[in-house]
């Protein structure tokens, strides 16, 4: 079996400082993955280089056998790979269905001169983005916000609004940067009941990346941890925890993977 | 507002309609008043076409006279030149006079288009300052270009161009531009350009792709300058390069920031009222421009959002400092 998501040796370095050395992990079909690591590990670093905005200085990246070499970020989008960003980056004079329709309109087939001369088939396609923003938004339970700008918005929803909108290009691989970070407890059972129902609806894996340790061994079954750089240990996260490279990648404490990690 | 963007098609042919009333009754009305309404027109096309790059892209050009200027110099070629030199165009009547009018127009337009994809090419690579400077240094070229040229009559430039702008030309113009620029940042497709100027990397990660958004701005901005520089050619009937210079791309630049960036009634009200405020200052020689710059000053003092501005100058110009991804 092939895998959906792989990583064979991917590297980058920035000067001198090999930001990403030598990772291999690979994602599965409705795969649920922990990516995790001490700060400046090279988390988001790995989100940059699948998703096309950073190109690998060695290794590649495969989805599902395509390699995605010199692929540009928007072709990446295309193929299915949809993330969040540990800094909430959302269009934010733009209303909330407004940065949903953006990423709808990735599956859309009208452009420049139907936009302009707005016949039938283009209302009728607009009018087909407008229902499929407001079931997105439905399932957060987001509706009443639709058209209130996005900056507006309570942090924990600006973060849901943009797993919503990575959700719009109908990926089938999602990555999600620290989504927990800057929510309350509450809010973050919520988000790990989500993350669930996201994989199911949606039947696609998820790569997760986060600081907050009873998240990650709440939803994921499987975690790679990364230290400067380098994969340390794979594996189940109660087994992963008790790794000795893990512990002491973490200052020798659990205390610190169990505690709250700022974004 | 709302009702002008559910309707917009309805919205266009109403415009045209007023157009053409205008143009029915212009002969009872005031030269003078329908020459400032002319002149509005061609600023509110040039104002609105420069809106959707800079207001709406979030790009920053300030090269909108050498789109102008490609587009004056083009068209006057075509009606003022071509007839000199081949006796077939100069023996047109003025019914195929106007359509010729209309046909060089266009292609003005189109020249100018073509300038707006090589200078787009740029904007792939620079941003904010370096970009208005790239902009700034192809009007320069375009004006020392013109004024270089000794059959686009160099420095003098052209004078004696058919008077062929109609009101009801400039008028269609400004509401077609309103249509395009107005229509489109409405539509899903034109979200395009609004999320390029909001976070060009989150746009990317939906899939927008920002680099065709950027050129496809540029060329429809640079299309409808052209135009408006041939009708504005065609009213003058005047051009000469220095009409194309950087303060030129400065006044439309103003009108888009009074109109508040990313507004395009905004900028609509901007134009008309500069021009028609111009127009009254006329009498005070060489008070004229200091009024202008304190007016401008106290506007942006007074309301920094510009007129209708949902976007502050102050948000997009934060917006041009990049995150950290
Ligand atoms: N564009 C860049 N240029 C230079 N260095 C970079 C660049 N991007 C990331 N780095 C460096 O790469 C390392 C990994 O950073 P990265 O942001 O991937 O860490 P992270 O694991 O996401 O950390 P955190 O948990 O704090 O989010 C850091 O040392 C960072 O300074
Ligand atoms: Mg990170």
């Amino acid at each position: 079996m092939t895998a959906l998501l792989e990583l064979k040796d991917c590297s980058i370095q920035f000067g001198g400082l090999k930001a990403v050395d030598a990772v291999n992990f690979s994602l599965g079909d409705q795969d649920l993955l922990g990516l995790i690591g001490p700060n400046g590990a090279g988390k988001t670093t790995i989100f940059n280089l699948i998703t096309g905005i950073y190109q690998p200085t060695g290794g590649d990246i495969f989805l599902a056998g395509e390699n995605l070499k010199g692929v540009p970020c928007s072709k990446i989008a295309a193929k299915g790979i949809a993330r969040t960003f540990q800094n909430i980056r959302l269009f934010s004079s733009l209303s909330v269905s407004d940065n949903i329709r953006v990423a709808a309109r990735l599956h859309t087939q009208h452009g420049f001169l139907h936009a302009l001369g707005r016949g039938a088939s283009f209302r009728k396609e607009e009018e087909e983005v407008q229902e499929t923003i407001m079931e997105l938004l439905g399932l957060f339970n987001l509706q009443e916000f639709a058209d209130d700008p996005a900056g507006s918005l309570p942090y924990g929803s600006q973060r849901r609004l943009e797993i919503l909108r990575a959700l719009a290009t109908k990926p089938s691989v999602l990555l999600l940067d620290e989504p927990a970070a800057g929510m309350n407890p509450a809010e973050k059972e919520e988000l790990m009941e989500l993350i669930e129902v996201i994989r199911n609806t949606f039947q696609l894996s998820i790569l997760l990346v986060e600081h907050d340790m009873k998240v990650v061994m709440g939803v994921c079954k499987r975690v790679v941890v990364i230290e400067y750089g380098r994969k340390i240990a794979e594996g189940a996260p109660a087994d992963v925890q008790k790794d000795p490279l893990v512990l002491e990648a973490y200052l020798g404490t659990t205390h610190e993977m169990v505690g709250d990690a700022d974004a | 507002m709302a009702w002008f963007s559910r309707h917009s098609r309805l919205a266009l042919g109403m415009g045209l309609l007023v157009a053409g009333l205008l143009q029915m009754f212009s002969g009872y009305l005031d030269p003078y008043y329908m020459r400032i309404l002319q002149i509005s027109a061609i600023n509110v096309a040039l104002a609105v076409s420069l809106n959707l790059v800079n207001g709406y892209t979030g790009q920053f050009s300030l090269g909108h006279a050498g789109f102008m200027a490609v587009g004056s110099y083009t068209a006057a070629g075509l009606t003022k030149l071509l007839p000199e030199a081949v006796p077939f165009f100069a023996e047109l009547q003025p019914a195929s006079q106007q359509i010729w009018f209309l046909i060089a127009t266009l292609l003005g337009g189109c020249a100018a288009a073509v300038c707006g994809f090589v200078v787009g090419i740029p904007s792939l690579r620079l941003r904010g300052d370096y970009l208005a400077i790239v902009t700034l240094g192809f009007g320069e070229i375009i004006r020392v270009i013109l004024q270089s040229n000794d059959t686009l009559g160099g420095a003098r430039g052209l004078n004696g161009i058919p008077r062929l702008t109609t009101p009801f030309a400039c008028v269609a113009l400004a509401v077609i531009s309103i249509y395009i620029c107005g229509t489109l940042v409405q539509s899903t497709y034109g979200l395009g350009f609004l999320a390029t100027r909001d976070d060009e990397i989150a746009a990317e990660s939906v899939g927008v792709n920002t680099t065709r958004c950027k050129v496809n701005a540029f060329v429809v901005g640079a299309f409808l300058a052209g135009l408006a520089g041939s009708l504005n050619a065609h009213l003058l009937t005047t051009i000469n390069p220095s009409h194309f210079g950087f303060l030129k791309s400065v006044e439309i630049v103003v009108l888009v920031i009074l109109g508040g960036m990313g507004s395009t009634y905004g900028v609509v009200i901007a134009a008309v009222v500069m021009t028609v405020g111009l127009e009254q200052l006329r009498a005070l020689n060489d008070w004229r421009m200091v009024i202008y710059s304190l007016m401008i000053i106290l506007f942006m003092l007074v309301r920094p959002q510009g007129v209708m501005g949902t976007l502050g100058v102050d948000k997009a110009r934060a917006k041009t400092k990049r995150k950290p991804v």
